[in-house]
Order: structure tokens, then sequence, then C-alpha cells
């Protein structure tokens, strides 16, 4: 299948002699961003060593005794170090990590995966569309975009989370949104009067949304549910289905395409996503169970 | 004297809407504004009126006595408040309250029931504008009822 | 240097006497016999001492859901199909710890389990079989990462291949392509003929050590009956295949027909066991398992096999993908017959016929793919005719 855009192409991608092994890495600062989620800086313990990757890309983070998550990264891809990663508690292993305090160690394995079409982009317009924790695995995007700015055309961030308590990166929205170079919405599921923002689904921010389909690319991340609202809403404004990229999750052991978990339709999503465009996907969304 | 049909033509709601039925309804509409804070319309009470948003930003709420208002929707330019004034009994579902300055083109209800009523051609081209917004706002509800965010779905 | 004595491909024979030479030499070269051995009232692969551990004068009758072992009227060697387990088992262990780590003052200290190769000669590989192992070797070996264990077991592996002149109820390798004869991926490729008074093998060499070990026994040309009794045998066990599947069009067949109703049909039987997944050849699904021990301080990550028929395989935080046994299933063969190709270029299934056996319940893959091609109501071009 030819593509507009190739996510394929995963500058982090490196030799690992064993990737099943975890390296360690040292918690250097922990900060709790929302009620179930939390920021974790690290870096190796050997105290050298660099974690290149690409935006869009993961981890499996282990942790000693309990398990491992796929986690992607949420850090800046032009500057590596350290390495960020936005975590929600939401399974054994995540909960455990939440657990964390500065000094303590972590495994990690990666960066793995396919990377949003950030390059690729470039000379068109960028619209990120980000639903709940699905922002963590676009900031690094925003971050490369705007480590470029004038290489791109408009860039928009539309991001919805269930309450403004529920909203990931406040400070960083708030400076985002005070640049002239970048349009920023934010809504909201549900809020108290005291909230003076949006409240609406996610897809209510594109309805106001002036378009050039043909110009822009979108990357959308967020609950599956989200994304095929978003996509169609998009699709209603006459993108094509090859600009349009997701992010897909499956349940992932090995990270490499060995372990057979994360098998959609006839790809694997750790090594063939979890970036996707939407033409590869849109048939198989379709689809119960797959 | 300079009437609102010029205004009424560049709102996103009338677009495509032929000039000889936009001029039937000039006679229902009238500026109106609205500060920061002010209810434009009080759940249970008569809708004897809807507003298309010129300017500004309206939070459609509920009371709960043990929660306080929670905000179900916000509307912004471009926007309509809805439609309880076009079906018996006209009574308001929800309080909608400016949170900005807002300014906004009225529409009595009753004077636009009857044009509607009276030139079905009006009739069908203004519900083929609200069944769409009812239509998104049905659409983006399920969305909103899933709770997708949650770790249910 | 000297010639070897056997060039590759060269047939010979030699008297069923020397198979336990072949052993011998096989042991002298450093190498653990595994093969066919009696256990458990089936014939199973296991380690072997001597010619005395093969299934001698038994063979296996196979149907959908049914194996029992029968006494022959003869004291064949290899006089039986295949078993439940395969050559997986020795190249791709069920269960192997892929590191070990502890806790030193508060410090993970990660120490990876340095990869175990025994040097295997797998003795009685069907034919089918070197297939699900050269199809192992694209999916361990051909990727973009590698498993080392793999490597290295496969590395070191002696291949001893025996063809087919006996078929099972539940065979199709002719449908798949993918025998009774071995052609390729083989040290030694063996045929067991017993005609009348006399028991001997043809042989033939597909490798230079294949070679070597051939040339240590005693043996003489092969004459032109001997080919052709051998030939004979095996195209009568060609024309005696249990099952058929047809295999045209099957890749569209089966992405077009993701939502039929035989689905459901099928999930009416499947009871989600895993049996097909555990006993299939090619089968490559594995999931990573963390323990600790009662210290706390001592962690350790094992890797099993897995299988996409159990619920957990697609849990994510909030439930599983595929929660009903039909969209397993259905994963299951699609991925088998169709997504495989993608993935790897090949068909997932060898016609091997261990995962309609082994059923608890006899699903059998081929009468199921029957049924979807006879329901497909799209495209009608495509179908067999």
């Amino acid at each position: 299948m030819e593509h507009v855009f190739d996510s394929k192409a995963a500058p982090g991608r490196r030799a690992v002699l064993s990737p099943m092994v975890p390296e360690i890495f040292r918690v250097e600062k922990y900060r709790k961003e929302t009620l179930d989620t939390y920021t974790l800086e690290l870096k190796p313990a050997s105290g050298t060593g660099e974690h290149r990757f690409g935006a869009g890309q993961f981890n499996m983070l282990y942790k000693f005794g309990v398990g491992e998550a796929a986690i992607s990264i949420s850090g800046d891809p032009t500057s590596p170090n350290p390495l960020i990663h936005t975590i929600r508690a939401v399974g054994t292993a995540t909960k455990a990590m939440a657990k964390l305090k500065v000094g303590d160690t972590i495994g990690v394995r990666g960066p793995f995966g396919s990377c949003w079409p950030v390059e690729a982009a470039k000379g068109n317009d960028v619209l990120i569309i980000a639903g709940g924790i699905g922002l963590a695995p676009l900031r690094p995007v925003i971050y490369q975009v705007l480590a470029e700015r004038r290489k791109y055309g408009k860039v928009f961030l539309l991001y919805g989370t269930r309450t403004p308590e529920d909203m990931l990166y406040r400070a960083e929205l708030e400076k985002w949104r005070a640049r002239f170079d970048m349009e920023v919405h934010v809504t909201v599921d549900r809020a108290s009067s005291e909230w003076h923002g949006n409240v609406g689904v996610v897809t209510t921010l594109l309805k106001k949304l002036v378009l050039d389909p043909d110009n822009t690319v979108a990357m959308i991340c967020g609950p599956e549910i989200m994304m095929r609202f978003v996509a169609m809403d998009l699709i209603k404004k006459e993108m094509t289905l090859d600009r349009i990229y997701v992010s897909m999750e499956r349940n992932m052991k090995c990270g490499i395409g060995l372990c057979g978990h994360c098998q959609y339709g006839p790809t694997f999503i750790c090594k063939d996503g979890p970036v996707y465009t939407y033409d590869q996907v849109i048939e198989l969304l379709a689809r119960r169970e797959i | 004297m300079e009437t609102l049909e010029p205004i009424l033509a560049e709102h996103p709601f009338f677009k495509g809407m032929p000039p000889e039925l936009l001029k039937l309804l000039v006679g229902c509409a009238s500026n109106v504004k609205f500060e920061a804070g002010d209810f434009i319309s009080r759940e249970g009470q008569e809708a004897s009126e809807f507003f298309i948003i010129r300017q500004g930003k309206v939070a459609l709420e509920l009371f709960s006595p043990t929660h306080g208002a929670i905000t179900v929707e916000t509307l912004e330019d471009g926007d309509v408040t809805g439609w309880s004034w076009l079906l018996p009994p006209y009574r308001s579902h929800f309080d909608a309250r400016a949170v900005d300055l807002t300014r906004a083109i009225r529409f009595d209800g009753k004077c636009m029931r009857a044009k509607l009523e009276e030139d079905h051609n009006l009739g069908y081209e203004m519900l083929k504008r609200f069944v769409r917004i009812i239509a998104e706002r049905l659409s983006a509800t399920r969305i909103q009822l899933l709770d997708i965010y949650g770790t249910r779905v | 240097m000297l010639e070897p004595v056997v060039e590759i491909e060269q047939q010979v024979t030699f008297k069923q006497e020397q198979l336990q030479t072949l052993f011998t030499v096989l042991q002298k070269r450093g190498y653990q016999l595994v093969g066919p051995t009696i256990r458990d009232g089936a014939i199973t692969y296991d380690e072997l001492n001597s010619t005395a551990d093969l299934p001698v004068g038994w063979t296996d009758e196979q149907e959908a859901g049914y194996y029992r072992l029968a006494r022959r009227k003869d004291a064949a060697y290899f006089g039986y199909v295949v078993g439940p387990h395969s050559w997986k088992k020795f190249l791709y262990p069920p269960v192997l710890s892929l590191w070990k780590a502890n806790l030193q003052k508060g410090e993970v200290i990660v120490a990876p389990q340095a990869a175990q190769a025994p040097k295997y000669a797998l003795i009685g590989v069907r034919s089918c079989e070197l297939h699900a192992i050269a199809i192992q070797d694209k999916i361990f070996l051909q990727g973009e990462y590698t498993d080392p264990v793999y490597k290295a077991r496969r590395e070191n592996a002696f291949i001893v291949a025996v063809n087919c002149v006996t078929t099972g109820g539940t065979c199709f390798c002719v449908s798949m392509k993918t025998g009774p004869k071995a052609t390729s991926g083989f040290d030694l490729a063996l045929t067991e003929v017993i005609d009348g008074k006399r028991h001997y093998f043809v042989a033939e060499s597909g490798s230079k050590q294949g070679a070597e070990v051939l040339a240590e026994l005693t043996k003489q040309q092969v004459t032109a009956e001997e080919q052709q009794a051998a030939k004979d045998l095996m195209e009568k066990a060609a024309k005696k295949m249990g099952r058929q599947l047809d295999t045209t069009g099957i890749y569209e067949l089966l992405y077009r027909n993701v939502e039929c109703a035989r689905w459901e049909d099928i999930a009416g039987r499947c009871l989600t066991c895993t049996n097909c997944t555990m006993v299939c050849p090619t089968c490559f699904c594995m999931t990573v398992l963390d323990t600790t021990d009662l210290t706390g301080q001592n962690a350790e990550r094992k890797r099993h096999w897995d299988s996409c028929f159990t619920l957990d395989f697609s849990y994510i935080h909030g439930g599983s993908i595929r929660n009903s046994p039909k969209s397993r299933y259905r994963q299951w063969m699609t991925h088998k017959l169709a997504a495989w190709q993608d993935q790897f270029g090949t068909s997932g299934c060898v016609g091997c016929g261990r995962c309609i056996t082994w059923c608890p319940v006899g699903i059998d893959i081929t009468e199921e793919a029957r049924a979807i091609r006879a329901g497909d109501k799209s495209d009608k071009a495509t179908k067999a005719i």
C-alpha cells in the first residue's frame, strides 16, 4: 500500500543485543499530572547512553517484581534526555509504578513501533487531536513541530478530556495557547460552572475548524471510539484517509513482533504500528473483536 | 432603516438559505446582548424565543442540589441555543447562561411558529437546519454518555 | 583433503540394522538424539538413546478428536504419522527463563540468562514438519528482531527427515504442498521400505554434514528397483490423504468472511481449550511471566508458549479485545491461512492435521474452510470450480 506519508521511519530504532532484557533507569523526577496519571523523568542508571526515539514510539517499562507495560514516550524527540513517560495508573504494573519515588529504578526496553509523520508533514498544516491520555504520545509531535515551526503551515491542537481536572500538561497548554503561531482548543465532557472553557466532546471542536484538506496532516490519539468519530468528521471535511493518522492500542508482551499478542488484522501493532494511516485500519475498525 | 437581514445571511446557521425565505424571518428577529453571568433562559420556564450566537460563549447547565451547576455543553459563535420554542409545551429543558459577553440575534418563538406554519417551504428549510443541530448534539451526547476516557470502554 | 565418500543428494540404501549405527555416529558427534517414542499412549518426541526407544511396530490411528496407537503387522521404525508433539518444543522451548534480577542494596541488577544451545539431532522429521520449521525460521530468524535462543538451537540441529509412506486420517500435506516427500531443509532424508523380508532405508543427504554422517554407514548404491519402491510408497501415501483443503483464494476468502455465520457455528463447539495452538508446529505466540520469590529480592522473567484462544491473550485495561470464542477461533484460523501470508509471506498451515486430531470436540479446519467457502456470498469468481 502506497502512502503519502510513511510513518515507518523510526530514528530511535537501535540495534539491541537482546531486546527482551530491560535496561535500568533511575527516576529523576516524579510529577503527578491528574488524579490517575503521573509523569516520570528517567535517566540511565549507568549514567551513560542516550535514548533516542521518534514521536509516537513506545517503551516497555518494567517495575521490579511486578511486570511490564507498554507506555508511549511523551518527551521531546529533539532532546531525548531525560526519557519522559506520562503514565495512567490502570493496571497492576502502572499502579505499582505510580508508587515510584525519585531515585528508584525502573526497567526500560525500547523504543519500539512506528512514528507520527512529523518529518513528512513539513510544508503542511498540522492538525493534532488528542483525547484524555492520548495527548501523551502526541506531545513529542508538538515539541518537534515547534522546534522547526517555520517548516510547517498552520498548527492546530484540539484536546478533549473527561473533566478539567483530567487535563494533562495544563501549564504547557497555556503556553501553547498563548503562542500566535499555534491554535489550541480544549474541551471537556463535563464540568462545573467554575470551568470557563468549552464543554462538549472533542468532535465539537472540529465543527468550526476551517481546514485545507489537501494540505493538512491529522494525527489523532485517544480512546478508539473517539478516534473513529474524529476521523469520520475529518472525512466529512474532505480529508483523504492517507492524511489521517491514528495510534492504536492492543495487548503487548514483547514489543518486537514475536509474541503475537498485538496482532491487528494482518499487522502487529508493536512493529507495524502503533501509528497507522487511517486507510490501513478503516476496514478493521469497522469489524468487531479483531 | 437598516434591517438585520445582512447579519442573518452571514450567520452559519442560515448558510444556503434562499434570500426570499430569509426575508420572511427578519420581522421575528432582534439584536440582543448578554453580560457574562446573565441567564438567557431558565429550565422549566417558558421558551418564548431562541438565539443564534454571533459572538461570545453560552453554557447549557443543569443545577444539582448537591453538586451545583453542571455544564453539559457550551455554545459559541455560530451556534444556536435550542428548539424548545418549537414544540409544546414550549418550555426550556436547561439553564442557558452567558459565560462571556455574548451578542446574539433573538427570534421570537410565537412569531416564528406562525411564519413556519404559514409557509411550509420556510418551515422545511428551518427544520432541516434544526435537525442537523439536533443530530450533531445527539451524536455528541452519546459519546459523552459512553464516558470514553473512563476505564469501562 | 578427501572428498566425502557420499555426495550431497546422492541416494544410497542401508539395511535397517544400520539405523543404530546412524544413531551412534550422531551421538559420537555430540548430538543429543530426540525423536519418536511411546509415552502416555501416544507417539511423542523425546530423548532417544537407541533405536530400541523408537515405536517399532506401532502406528497411530487418527480422526477428528481421535487418536489411538495400534500394532502394525511389521516392525517399521517410522510406521506412524505425527503425534501431539512437534519439533518446536526443542527449537522454541515451551518455558524459557529470559533473565533474572535481584535487588542489591536497593539497586536492581539484571542478569540475562545465557542462551543454552543443546545440540539436537532431530530423528524422524516429516516433510510437513520441515516446512513448519522453515516457517518458524522466517518468524524467528528473518524478521527485524531475531530470537537468539531459537537461532542457536536451530544452527546446532542435525535433521534426519523421514519420508511419509503412511498417512493419517487427518493429514492434508498434499493440499498444502508440504509433503509427503521431504525436498529440502534436512541433513539426511530416509525412506523406510519393508518389502517382503527386506527392510531397508533409501537415504539421501541434503547437506555436507549429512553426507559426512552417511559416509560412516555401511551402505550400497541404490538400485532402480529400490528407488521405484520408495517412490511408489510415497505416491501411494499421497493418494491416501485423510483430508483435503482447497487453498484456492483462501487468503481473500477468509478476509472477505470476517463476519460470516460459520464463526458462530464453530463457537458453539469450540471449548477455547488452546489444544490446537499447542500442538500446531507453526504457532509461535508467547507471553511473559514475571515472578518474585518470597523475600521480594529476586525476580525472574520467563517466556511461555501462549495461545490466542485465551481471554487473557488480548486483554488491555478495561477488558479483552477478543471476548467471544467466535472471535478467537476466527483470529486463529484467519491468522493461520491469511494474515500469515501478509506477515511472513507463507501460509501458517502445513497440513499436518494435529489441530484436527487433538481438538477434543473434533473441529476440523478443512471442514470449516469448506463451510466458509460454501457460504461465501461475495465474489463467486474466486471460488474453486
